[in-house]
């Protein structure tokens, strides 16, 4: 490629002819994150203290110290997140291939069967018959399940009922197929998970993480604003923080679509 | 009446009665008012300050310093020194001691004196740090001051002897009667009856114009030989004789009488004088209700009539029972520890025949009386003294 | 008789907020084996071990025999009101707010006179019961109260001044998810408390229990996640100035110790719940409390918290832990001292192992949530400092006193 196509890029990003939409939350203390059971160890939330704010502590600066967990807010799962990625070669946010930060994506509508069944899950004939429509996936390629559930309130984001949370996902055969049959780069939805909220009952459980990871796939979360994206043509930034040995992180995640 | 076994103060006198006028506030310390009453002894008594070499010091507000830094402070060389924190008992007890020290030839001229200031804060300061039991287990009660302390032991004498504050206020408008002949008295107005009676309440059953109110001021006397006070040519009484107790009758539960019930047969004794003998007397006035149980412990009357006692005499200076007649502590003002030696240095100058405006006729035999240190619930020191003038 | 006190108007927002004073502070060493006793709700003389005569104020040598064994006891507490006087002007600023002011002089039936405020039910010539109280100024006090039941006895003025008494007062439960929170907000609404917020942190959970919260009249569910800073400076700045008693729940209950529980993560949340919530509180919530100690019926008046017994002493079962609670505890030292100036009492419960989830294994005695809810009104009624809740506590901090090494060694099981 030419220097000068990146330039008209840059250029057409200034002049808002290629839109940037930001699918990401803010990251903040009271997000809803990852729920296990209590004995197990739980993510740290996000957790944001003063160091100064223009006063004695610092009179003419304002800065905070920051903690969280690998995956909270909106983030990123690496392979080696997960038992089945644990031996691949650069599995982890430090040593993916910086590549793999920017790629297209196919925006998978499901918000109106989410909006009738929390426990949705996307299918492979659903799939098929999205790529009857806008084509087959090509290979390297996000696929996102919008569901439109980043528009809830945190209570029904979560949806956490006495035998666990019931939010939209992926099923086994969908997943398998995506990552063997399709190649898609990553996997990623709007709610708390890359897997549906009761995916721990499926087989193998959390589907989502076993085939994608397993693969040296990558999985994103909690995102935003899907609405805003076409079915297909848009370009993510997906750069997670290089934390060492990191098995994911909180990340700004953005989509680059154009205008027409 | 009991014989005495102690001994006597044989040529022991007093002399140059000494009181430095009152000021309610003063923005000078305590050594201030301290040697201007050094001053005021020198000067008359003739003598030169060398020649003091006996010092007894009283007071509340002297901060850090002790005795002995006043010596430094006032240029004084003494062989015999002694400081009597003992509140209103301090005069009785200065008294002995310099009387004791100079019939045992321990020094010839002791100069005892009292003097404290009142800055705006001092009164609330010196509450606070009165003694360890008060602050233990009275100023956190909202007792500041020895007013509430002082009206349950009013309380309890007046429902037990069947006391009306009419019979207290007779004491009050008395001496406030003998004040308006004083000239530097801090109360200058009359005080009716009914102006006692309908007095603001300060702490049931004590009301305002049973309290004293706190100024600064000093007090002084001399105490020498009587052949110093000769050869001085000082006009000089006769201490005829003292008494001392602290901590009397603990197990009563509540305070109805002082130390002086325990030693007052002692005090006649040694003085070879009756009650009745006396021409004036003196009594220790933080309280009127005080002054009543003194007309019983000092054997005017019995236990329990301090109240007809009062109803049947005229306290004023002109009447049958002259009884502090510069107006006491409740119309002169409490000048801290000069308090205690208001009635003693009055009681001077009445037998000296020196008290000028507020003077008795013929007075040669005088009572004085201390009481002090309200420590927790009762007031724990007391004294008395009688003094006899040159004419009698 | 003591007319029931009424409940508050709305404050008048043209009236300056009347700043908290203090009764008088000082006190001498000895005299804080009173301090001692108040704070627990004993009523302790000091009685000579050589004569048996019981003494006051505190001294340091018998007056009846010159022993100096006057080992503090707990002292029958039956005397009669020899005197009683009513202060109309004292010389002191906190005194003379309060102005008029009873006090009385009681002879114990055991021997001593005792300088005492008197509840307002106190006859002069009667028979009065005695307590020790710790004052606005965190100070051992000695209270009269009539020998028998009165009505509206807790109404008193001057009692109320000695207590944190719920009633009308608004309440802060910080953590109501948990069964202790929820006992707690029960009992401190039937004692009266007016409005009791109830702190829920990540409210899309939900949690056992939540209906007996949600739409109950004066019972008001707000977002409060003490671990985080922002969260516990954001309801302070809705409902800070209405805090008149913070009533710390926050509970946080893992087993583990050092070497076999790995890492620091979990004793990280157990550091961030317990005592960094324990900061962030403080810090939103103390400061206005500190300044509303005067506020009228409803000043504020306490901060309790709920502490394991093995803040005294580490339970290596639950080692981790302890170690938390003993940071809170020292810390609850230091808060006790910063809101002093505002009269706000700080009151420490400790519990054994409470009947929850966390200490599912542990055999009985266990305390009862309801126990422990109970014993924060019983606590705030009586304006104790610390209580023991329960077999278990009770016994440990006796096991401590008595000898801290065999209490150590015996936790090691």
């Amino acid at each position: 490629m030419q220097s000068k196509n990146l330039l008209e890029l840059a250029s057409a990003i200034s002049s808002g002819a290629v839109r940037v939409v930001d699918l990401t939350f803010t990251l903040s203390p009271d997000f809803p994150v990852i729920v296990l059971p209590p004995e197990f160890g739980q993510a740290a939330p996000v957790r944001i203290q003063e160091i100064s704010r223009y006063d004695s502590r610092g009179p003419a600066w304002y800065w905070n110290n920051v903690t969280f967990g690998e995956h909270t807010g909106t983030h990123f799962d690496a392979p080696i997140h997960w038992f089945t990625g644990k031996d691949l070669p650069n599995n982890a946010v430090d040593t993916m291939p910086p590549k793999d930060m920017i790629a297209p994506a196919c925006v998978i509508d499901c918000s109106a069967q989410a909006a009738q069944d929390p426990d949705f899950v996307l299918t492979v004939p659903l799939v098929e018959a999205w790529e009857t429509k806008h084509g087959r996936i090509p290979a390297r390629h996000w696929v996102l399940l919008r569901t439109d559930w980043s528009k809830k309130g945190w209570r029904d984001y979560a949806n956490l009922r006495d035998d666990g949370a019931h939010t939209p996902g992926p099923n086994p055969a969908v997943m398998k197929w995506l990552v063997e049959e399709r190649g898609v780069i990553g996997f990623g939805t709007e709610t708390i998970g890359t897997d549906a909220g009761q995916a721990g009952h499926f087989d193998p459980p959390y589907p989502a993480h076993h085939f994608l990871h397993g693969a040296g796939r990558y999985g994103l979360q909690c995102l935003c604003n899907l609405d805003q994206l076409p079915p297909t043509g848009a370009v993510i930034v997906a750069s997670p923080l290089k934390i060492q040995n990191g098995s994911g992180s909180p990340l700004r995640v953005i989509a680059l679509v154009a205008s027409t | 009446m009991t014989n005495s076994l102690r001994a006597p103060y044989d040529g022991v006198v007093i002399a140059a009665p000494v009181t430095i006028p009152y000021v309610r506030y003063s923005i000078e310390s305590a050594q201030w008012w301290i040697g201007r009453a050094l001053n005021a002894l020198v000067a008359q008594a003739g003598i030169k300050a060398s020649d003091i070499d006996g010092l007894c010091v009283s007071s509340f507000t002297m901060g850090t310093d002790s005795g002995v830094g006043l010596t430094q402070h006032f240029g004084l060389c003494v062989r015999w020194l002694d400081t009597i924190p003992l509140g209103g008992a301090s005069a009785i007890a200065g008294l002995r001691k310099a009387a004791r020290a100079v019939q045992a030839r321990d020094a010839d001229i002791v100069a005892c004196v009292a003097g404290d200031t009142n800055h705006v804060d001092s009164f609330r300061l010196t509450l606070e740090n009165f003694s360890r039991f008060n602050q233990d287990a009275v100023y956190p009660y909202g007792a500041g001051g020895a007013n509430s302390s002082f009206a349950l032991i009013a309380r309890n004498y007046m429902r037990t002897f069947g006391v009306t504050r009419e019979d207290v206020g007779k004491i009050a408008v008395a001496q406030r009667a003998n004040a308006l002949r004083n000239p530097h008295a801090l109360m200058k107005a009359p005080l009716t009856m009914e102006q006692y009676l309908a007095a603001r309440p300060i702490s049931d059953p004590i009301h305002l114009f049973d309290c004293v109110m706190p100024c600064a001021g000093a007090e002084a006397f001399l105490v020498m030989r009587d052949e110093t006070a000769a050869s001085l040519g000082l006009p000089a009484a006769r201490l005829l004789s003292t008494i001392e107790r602290h901590n009397a009758f603990a197990d009563d539960p509540m305070q109805v009488r002082g130390g002086w019930a325990m030693d007052v047969g002692e005090l006649y004794a040694m003085a070879g004088v009756k009650p009745d003998d006396l021409d004036i007397v003196q009594t220790y006035d933080d309280y009127p209700i005080i002054t009543m149980m003194q007309f019983e412990d000092l054997g005017f009357c019995r236990k329990g009539e301090g109240a007809a006692f009062v109803r049947q005499h005229d306290l004023t200076i002109d009447g049958d029972f002259p009884h502090n007649t510069s107006g006491g502590q409740l119309s002169v003002g409490q000048a801290g520890a000069a308090g205690a030696y208001l009635g003693l240095v009055e009681g001077l100058r009445q037998v000296l025949g020196t008290a000028g405006t507020t003077q008795v006729r013929n007075a040669s035999l005088a009572l004085a009386s201390g009481f002090g240190m309200i420590n927790y619930d009762r007031g724990l020191a007391s004294g008395a003294a009688i003094l006899a003038g040159p004419s009698r | 008789m003591i007319d029931p006190i009424k409940p508050p108007r709305r404050k008048n927002p043209l009236l300056r907020t009347r700043l908290p004073a203090s009764p008088p502070r000082a006190r001498s060493r000895t005299s804080h084996g009173f301090t001692r006793a108040a704070a627990e709700g004993r009523f302790m003389l000091q009685r000579c071990d050589a004569c048996g005569s019981f003494a006051y104020p505190a001294r340091e040598a018998c007056p009846s025999c010159l022993s100096s064994d006057l080992p503090f006891v707990d002292a029958p507490r039956r005397g009669l009101l020899l005197a009683e006087t009513t202060a109309r002007v004292p010389s002191d600023v906190y005194f003379r707010e309060r102005a008029p002011w009873r006090i009385g002089l009681v002879k114990m039936d055991c021997g001593p006179t005792i300088v005492a405020h008197l509840h307002g039910d106190c006859v002069e010539g009667a028979a009065v019961r005695m307590s020790l109280q710790l004052d606005k100024s965190g100070q051992a006090v000695a209270f009269a109260h009539p020998e028998g039941e009165t009505p509206n006895m807790s109404d008193d003025k001057q009692y109320r001044e000695m207590t944190a008494d719920p009633k009308f007062r608004r309440v802060l439960v910080t953590n109501g998810r948990t069964v202790i929170g929820q006992e707690a907000v029960a009992a401190l609404k039937a004692a009266g408390a007016k409005t009791v917020f109830v702190g829920v942190a990540e409210p899309w959970r939900p949690f056992a229990g939540e209906n007996l919260l949600r739409g109950q009249d004066g019972i008001e569910i707000v977002t409060l996640d003490a671990a985080d800073e922002k969260s516990a400076t954001d309801l302070a700045a809705d409902v800070g100035g209405k805090v008149d008693i913070l009533v710390n729940t926050t509970e946080y209950v893992r087993p583990g110790g050092l070497l076999d529980r790995r890492g620091t993560s979990i004793a990280r949340d157990e550091i961030d719940q317990a005592y960094l919530g324990f900061i962030n509180l403080a810090q939103a919530f103390g400061p206005a409390m500190r300044m509303r100690g005067a506020d009228g019926i409803n000043s504020s008046s306490a901060w309790v918290n709920i502490l394991s017994v093995y803040a005294l002493a580490n339970w290596p079962a639950f080692g981790a832990y302890s170690a938390s609670q003993a940071a809170c505890l020292s810390f609850s030292h230091c808060l006790r001292a910063e809101l002093r100036p505002g009269g706000v009492k700080v009151m420490n419960l400790f519990t054994g192992p409470v009947d929850t989830e966390w200490f599912q294994t542990v055999p009985p005695p266990k305390v009862a949530p309801r126990a422990i809810a109970q014993a924060i009104v019983s606590g705030l009624k009586a304006g104790l400092e610390e209580m023991y809740v329960g077999d278990v506590a009770e016994e440990i901090r006796q096991r401590l006193a008595a000898n801290p090494k065999a209490l150590e060694r015996e936790l090691d099981r």
